[in-house]
């Protein structure tokens, strides 16, 4: 008897703690995947680490030279990244969106089947860029796109679409798009069908005439918080897809730099030329750009606290 | 415009003014229709039809050659395709089952226990959400080396099995369980895991299949272990394997291979999704970040 009320002494001791036990899986696996790789790349930023050893400590060098010296970086990446991410971010995630509404606006067998046809690029996107789009854009005749292009009289000769400076980033963006409607785009369309009635209901006493009016009046600040969720996941998805310029044109770096974003950049320099510190600098800044994604998201959707 | 007349949300019959909306959708739904079908089409041409010019999107004369090929051709190397899908297999159960088990433990904790920290990790968790891994490659990589996880087989699976996304949609959707509900199995007695498996759980799977299929997609689609820790042939995976077989140097012969793989990879996704859909609506409703 005093042995039982023993265990369930220390059992309740466990179960106050469980918090704990219950967390620390996730807690080590965020130290270790997250949490430090964050802290090893500006602690490495500083420095000129070559993955064998450290020499010097060259304090904000590496992010003078990202500015001043390592002009392929000032003149074509830092570009390119920035347009990439401003038309792919805002663009997927306002794609993303005016279709989910316009699938609330269908019924639901229609709506059902549509959703899970719009939402199978995003499923399969990794996997097939290379067999899939290398195909539509090959350079020879047998490219779909050239074949469709001679046959119409467009062009005269096959272009080489993904070894060409003019067209390998507007490529990059159309693959991006077509693949952005994920669980972002999911999230939305279930917010706006999760929108109370009655508020329609109200809106429609208070005046509301037209559909651009409910959608700006009622749709969106009653689906706010889906909204901040699927912007969060739009910054997600444009920094996830930096590496189509690689894959598609098959080189890193791709041919004059057309197609390199920061993250190709950092590979290019990280494990190809091993300049481990610099390459952790280019890290940093990009987390930072990242981070001022994430934080205008969260300035136009966020809930004022 | 069309004149307005109310409510249009999740109508009950279809009415006329629909119809503009299936027409805009129309090319979209082309566009995300277009690729599934050509690896369909191509898995199953024949050679004669993989080299013909003009190069035709549909197959005439389906056959299953690519696939075979695709099972036998490796089978006199040293390792048979049969063995990097065995791979997938594993790693993939693994990080699910692992990484479902994981997020749930974590999210309960940071739904319905009260304790100090409890804010902070929510915090972490939620900015986290935006971390891509490859954002932050080479300290990783470091990492990993230092943890010895370079070449081994669980290099496939443990870095996966962190997912700040899957653990924020487990807890919002933990949020909405009365706490009545777990008040009432504490007085009967009930300790925490007890709690967690026979009370929660039950009422909450819908997020965990979303969870799920989250993981599985993270898994069975990943090239990044094999890419980038492993060089033992033994220890790669299937996604890798494809997307070796699809790299330009194949040439137009090897399409139809690599079509016959890409085929393999793809399906369950879709076909999980598909049986899901309805189970990751209802999470996705419980998604928003307040």
């Amino acid at each position: 008897m005093r042995l039982r009320t023993q265990a369930k002494r220390i059992g309740d001791i466990f179960d106050a703690r469980s918090h704990w036990v219950m967390l620390i899986a996730y807690l080590l696996l965020f130290f270790a995947f997250i949490l430090l790789p964050i802290i090893l790349a500006v602690g490495l930023s500083f420095t000129n680490f070559n993955s064998v050893s450290i020499d010097s400590f060259e304090g904000l060098q590496n992010y003078i030279r990202a500015f001043t010296q390592d002009t392929v970086f000032m003149q074509k990446i830092l570009p390119n990244t920035i347009l990439y991410a401003l038309i792919v971010g805002p663009g997927g995630y306002l794609l993303s969106f005016v279709v989910a509404w316009m699938l609330s606006q269908l019924t639901k067998t229609a709506r059902t089947i549509l959703a899970v046809v719009l939402y199978i690029p995003s499923l399969i996107a990794g996997v097939t860029i290379s067999t899939i789009w290398v195909a539509v854009f090959n350079g020879d005749r047998t490219g779909y796109l050239n074949d469709l292009l001679l046959q119409m009289g467009l062009i005269n000769e096959p272009v080489s679409w993904l070894q060409s400076s003019d067209y390998l980033m507007p490529i990059m963006i159309f693959v991006a798009l077509w693949s952005s409607m994920g669980i972002g785009f999911l999230s939305m369309l279930s917010g706006i069908l999760n929108v109370d009635r009655e508020q329609y209901e109200a809106g429609l006493i208070d005046g509301i005439s037209n559909r651009v009016q409910e959608v700006i009046y009622i749709t969106i600040p009653n689906t706010k918080s889906q909204m901040l969720f699927g912007a969060v996941m739009a910054v997600v998805n444009t920094f996830n897809t930096t590496g189509l310029g690689v894959a598609l044109s098959g080189s890193n770096p791709t041919p004059q730099y057309a197609g390199s974003l920061i993250v190709n950049h950092i590979d290019d320099i990280g494990f190809i030329r091993y300049e481990m510190g610099y390459a952790a600098a280019l890290s940093v800044l990009l987390l930072i750009i990242v981070w001022l994604f994430n934080k205008l998201a969260y300035k136009l959707f966020g809930s004022s606290e | 415009m069309a004149k307005y007349k109310g409510i249009t949300v999740n109508p009950a019959k279809f009415h006329r003014s629909q119809i503009k909306f299936y027409i805009i959708l129309l090319p979209m739904i082309v566009l995300a229709l277009l690729p599934l079908i050509y690896i369909i089409s191509t898995a199953f041409k024949p050679i004669e039809e993989l080299f013909i010019y003009p190069p035709a999107f549909f197959v005439k004369n389906p056959t299953m050659a690519n696939f075979r090929k695709l099972f036998g051709a490796a089978e006199n190397t040293a390792f048979p395709m049969s063995l990097y899908l065995f791979n997938s297999i594993i790693v993939t159960v693994a990080v699910v089952f692992l990484g479902c088990l994981i997020s749930l433990m974590a999210a309960y904790a940071l739904s319905k226990r009260k304790f100090k920290g409890r804010k902070t990790i929510f915090k972490a968790n939620q900015l986290a959400l935006m971390f891509v891994g490859s954002m932050l490659g080479i300290p990783r990589y470091l990492v990993i080396n230092a943890l010895g996880l370079t070449d081994t087989f669980w290099v496939n699976v443990i870095p996966l099995l962190i997912m700040p996304t899957g653990v924020f949609l487990i807890k919002q959707f933990i949020d909405d369980v009365p706490d009545s509900l777990i008040e009432a199995a504490r007085i009967d007695g009930a300790g925490e895991f007890r709690i967690l498996t026979r009370v929660v759980f039950p009422v909450i799977k819908p997020a965990m299949a979303t969870v799920a299929i989250l993981f599985f997609q993270s898994a069975w689609n990943s090239v990044e272990a094999s890419n980038m820790y492993i060089n033992t042939e033994g220890y790669k995976t299937f996604a890798y394997y494809m997307n070796v077989l699809s790299s330009a140097g194949n040439g137009v012969a090897g399409r139809g291979m690599a079509a016959a793989a890409s085929l393999i990879v793809v399906v369950p996704n879709i076909v999980l999704f598909v049986i899901m859909q309805s189970r990751v609506m209802d999470t996705m409703a419980r998604s928003g970040i307040k």
